[in-house]
């Protein structure tokens, strides 16, 4: 396996990661994990999944609920420690370990000293695998034409923008065209998109017009709460584009059924 | 001040002091606040107008064009000759208001004999108005405008045709040249009324975001740059 | 001004049913932030400015008292006068007191949201005083009595046939009986009938973008001259500012204005940058014998030295509304206050309270494209969830937001018994989706699947699940 990545991990890269899998990823698409799994195994990774992880907290850290946002922020600093590094598939989940914990502990230096710590080796699985690992290629084929959507959290706060579309540029079959405006919000941001529905709309229905005219076959992005809110607007509005997570495609899953079409008889 | 205005004012930086958790600034940190109104701090410099005085003249003149204004470069000999030439191209009427400023008096206007200046302030029904320039600025193509016996302020805004003077040496950098040569001319404690930075005509993007020319300023500025 | 911030669910749905207000917001979308985008490629220096900005106004806050009581010796010294309004009411009161004593019965006005946030209008009109906005895009609003939907661009939300209707409406009185069609036409009449304003107005009344401390200034930045004719004809100049817009010296000024321009229109510089200093001086030919500036704090100070201080950074430059999707799908009009778009949402909870605009701060996505435009670096998002924080305390977040929040917090924190909850979820949503892979209706999700479909989850059970089963391994084809 070791032999599909152009450059091999040296010896003072992470070799014990965790795998902080995400409630959405757990729910809804496990093959992103599984993904995720195989492209760190791929890099010489050993990945494990410290089982009695639940959610980062962004439900109630975005809802104002600093209390219960603390409790859940502790158990995941609790639970992840002693991992050389800790790879979320998802830039807002990442976001929130990396950018955000330390900032819930302000007034309890201890704990504030070990979400730091947590935060200084929490990751998103594809800048974790370019910054990181040095991952230059992987070894899959999808046969389309593919944009891609920067999710905000990780555009915006982890400064991921090349390097998906460094890996993607290496899959055999895979050709790039990118939509005109791939850094605005999709619409979903969370709770957001339920409780004001028509501005998410608004928003979202603009995104999917966006990929359409970009004349894509597929939609990838890096964070499944928007991709969730993309496909069930393309699918709603009868568009025919395939929405995946950027991991799916780069760990050479691109023929499990799109999200929104699993179980579909095609 | 009348006495309740007293009273708001403390109750302004009272409350301000209450909220930065101290009294009144007092001793060295008074002095160290204090120090930067002597001493004010330079942002970042930006280095496109660092540049040798004929290269900033030229830069100058670039960006005003971006903005809008045209630009003619004569000797000093000319630039009554240049004024009558382009009133005439643009189909202007042969009169302006013009700054009563010794320096522009130097131009020979006198050698043209169709064209009628008045003197003074301007008035709502001027065509075009001309006046001098205490500074141009490099950076961003911006005349420096200071008011005075010998510069109205509404010669700057009143007509529809704004013709500019500006000598070479009056070019500088960017604002902060504006500012030490206000310092220098001025005193540090005495600035004239007005100082207006005008960069290009006036303008207005509100309708439908698109700009249109000649909002409540001049439709047109014409600047003619001398040597001397 | 009333607020109907309140209403934001039903403005929402009005903006988003007004054909006029999508098309200017498409157009808005684009045109700003590809300005903005540009100018920021031409300099080089943009980002360290930014630093350089946001350093100088978290100096001037920290001593702001100082700075301010500089600006007033300064201003007073040279002949000027300062006026210091705690609240609205009180530079109500000092405006008008000031245009009664010179017998004002028209006053000049330059566009100022600070005059918007006290409601001086109204109360000038109240008191037989007619303010003339001078601004064109406030101009066209005051004629058709709105109130403005972007700080820098008030009536951004009209289309050119609205503002011919408004005007062929108000100006025919003037002899103005044609139907205008272009809009450098309607730029022509209005800049006729309001030199004649400018010309009779007994008061100029006009902002400041800046207080310059050093030297007693107020400086205004317009591109449409409309602040200096207000500030040079009339024979009283009024300056209505509040304090966080004082500065220490010209050279911060310099800063702040290199960031100013480029990130409000894409301009390299406005046309307009005018420094006031005191009354008219002997000698000069023009300006007003009496200069006046009225200090507003209208609850500002107590903001000082909390966590939400950073909001008086702002510079009114309005590129967080530009590059806000949110802003961008309902416009200015539907936050129901003065201040629109995330700096809307940070301040008018300030302002008129928590409970009026509880909306305002929720919402939004956090995208963070805001954050990631404002020249002084104010961080949107995380002011925002502040207010939210302050709400969820406060009880004020609606009812079935905190009980479902208080379920899915319950579960979260037993793990034992959230992955009991996802497994049976997992199966069950995957049981019913697997004809069509999602769903068109789904119970409690309304909110969801009105405009969407819900995707149905993979079957095979949760990751955890599957991981759990493979004995801590992926499962392998």
């Amino acid at each position: 396996m070791v032999a599909d990545v152009s450059s091999p991990p040296a010896n003072n890269r992470p070799r014990r990661v965790a795998l902080f899998v995400t409630c959405l990823v757990d729910l809804f698409r496990p093959s992103v994990g599984f993904a995720a799994v195989k492209l760190l195994e791929d890099a010489g990774c050993t990945v494990e999944v410290p089982p009695l992880q639940v959610c980062c907290g962004q439900p109630a850290y975005n809802s104002g609920d600093r209390t219960t946002t603390r409790a859940i922020a502790a158990q995941i600093v609790e639970m992840f420690e002693g991992y050389e590094a800790v790879v979320v598939p998802s830039g807002s989940c990442g976001g929130m370990l990396s950018r955000h914990y330390p900032g819930l502990f302000d007034d309890e230096p201890a704990m504030k000293a070990r979400a730091e710590r947590l935060a200084a080796r929490s990751h998103e699985l594809v800048s974790f695998l370019v910054d990181v690992l040095g991952v230059t290629s992987v070894a899959a084929h999808y046969e389309d034409v593919v944009t891609y959507h920067d999710s905000c959290s990780g555009l915006r706060e982890l400064g991921i923008k090349q390097q998906p579309r460094r890996l993607l540029d290496s899959v055999r079959g895979l050709t790039m065209r990118e939509m005109s405006t791939p850094e605005v919000c999709c619409g979903f941001g969370g709770t957001f998109c339920v409780k004001y529905p028509e501005i998410s709309n608004a928003m979202v229905g603009e995104k999917s017009a966006d990929v359409a005219a970009s004349g894509a076959g597929t939609l990838l992005a890096g964070d499944l709460g928007c991709l969730l809110n993309m496909a069930g607007k393309l699918q709603r509005d009868g568009n025919p584009v395939r929405v995946r997570h950027v991991a799916e495609v780069l760990a050479d899953m691109g023929s499990l059924p799109p999200i929104g079409e699993v179980g579909r008889q095609r | 001040m009348s006495a309740t205005n007293g009273g708001a004012r403390t109750q302004i930086l009272n409350g301000i002091r209450r909220s930065l958790r101290r009294g009144e600034l007092a001793g060295p940190a008074r002095e160290s606040v204090a120090a930067r109104l002597n001493a004010p701090l330079r942002g970042p410099l930006v280095g496109r107008a660092q540049l040798p005085q004929p290269e900033k003249v030229a830069l100058f003149c670039q960006w005003a064009e971006i903005n809008n204004a045209t630009v003619a470069r004569v000797a000093a000999g000319e630039v009554a000759g240049e004024v009558a030439a382009y009133l005439v191209r643009n189909n202007l009427p042969a009169e302006a208001a013009m700054a009563p400023s010794p320096l522009l008096d130097r131009y020979g206007w006198s050698g043209q004999k169709l064209l009628t200046l008045r003197r003074g302030r301007g008035e709502g029904r001027d065509q075009v108005s001309i006046t001098g320039a205490f500074a141009g600025i490099a950076e961003t193509g911006t005349l420096v405008m200071v008011s005075g016996a010998d510069h109205p302020v509404s010669l700057n805004l009143l007509p529809d045709t704004h013709i500019v003077v500006l000598r070479e040496e009056d070019v500088v950098a960017g604002y902060e040249e504006v500012w030490a040569r206000l310092r220098e001319r001025y005193g540090k404690d005495a600035l004239p009324r007005t100082v207006n930075t005008i960069t290009g005509p006036s303008r207005t993007g509100d309708i439908e975001q698109a700009m249109e020319l000649g909002a409540h300023g001049p439709r047109r500025m014409h600047i003619v740059v001398v040597p001397e | 001004m009333q607020s109907t911030s309140r209403n934001f669910h039903h403005n929402v749905e009005d903006a988003l049913a007004n054909p006029n207000l999508q098309d200017s917001l498409a157009k808005l979308k684009v045109g700003f932030s590809e300005r903005r985008r540009q100018a920021v490629e031409r300099l080089p220096e943009f980002e360290a400015l930014r630093d350089a900005a946001r350093d100088i106004k978290n100096h001037t806050l920290a001593n702001l008292d100082f700075y301010l009581e500089e600006f007033e010796r300064k201003v007073t010294a040279l002949g000027g006068h300062v006026h210091w309004a705690p609240t609205a009411a009180d530079a109500r009161r000092i405006i008008t007191e000031l245009c009664l004593s010179v017998g004002a019965r028209t006053i000049a006005k330059s566009k100022s949201m600070i005059s918007e946030e006290i409601g001086i209008n109204d109360h000038l009109e109240a008191q037989g005083i007619a303010p003339i906005e001078t601004d064109l895009g406030e101009y066209i609003i005051q004629l058709r009595r709105e109130p403005p939907s972007h700080i820098i661009a008030p009536a951004v939300h009209l289309t050119k046939d609205q503002v011919a209707d408004t005007f062929l409406e108000h100006h025919r009185a003037l002899g103005f009986t044609q139907r205008l069609t272009e809009r450098s036409d309607l730029v022509a009449e209005a800049r006729h009938v309001l030199r004649q304003k400018f010309l009779d107005a007994d008061v100029g009344l006009t902002g400041a973008n800046f207080l310059v401390a050093e030297t007693g200034s107020s400086m205004l930045v317009t591109n449409e001259g409309n602040a200096d004719l207000s500030n040079t004809l009339p024979r009283m100049h009024i300056v209505l500012a509040s304090i966080e817009k004082v500065i220490p010296t010209l050279e911060d000024a310099a800063v702040l204005l290199r960031v100013l321009a480029r990130s409000a229109t894409g301009q390299e510089s406005s046309v307009y940058t005018t420094l006031n200093t005191g009354p008219k001086r002997s000698g000069d030919l023009d300006g007003p014998s009496q200069y006046h500036v009225v200090i507003l704090d209208n609850g500002r100070s107590s903001v000082l030295g909390t966590d939400m201080q950073e909001m008086l950074r702002c510079i009114r430059c309005g590129a967080c509304m530009n590059h806000c999707p949110v802003y961008g799908a309902i416009g200015g009009h539907a936050y129901g206050w003065v201040y629109p778009g995330p700096i809307g949402a940070v301040l008018t909870p300030q302002l008129i309270g928590v409970e009026e605009a509880s909306n305002l701060p929720n919402a939004s996505t956090f995208c963070g494209r805001c954050e990631s435009v404002c020249p002084v670096r104010i961080p949107l998002p995380k002011l925002m969830r502040h207010w939210r924080e302050r709400e969820f305390e406060r009880h004020l977040t609606p009812k079935a937001v905190r009980q479902g929040l208080a379920l899915w917090s319950f579960l979260a924190q037993r793990p034992k018994l959230y992955r009991l909850l996802t497994g049976w979820t997992n199966r069950t949503l995957a049981l019913f989706g697997r004809g069509e892979g999602r769903f068109r209706a789904l119970p409690l999700a309304s909110g969801w699947t009105r405009f969407r479909d819900f995707p149905a989850p993979e079957s095979g059970g949760t990751f955890h699940a599957q991981w759990a089963r493979h004995g801590g391994a992926r499962p392998r084809p």
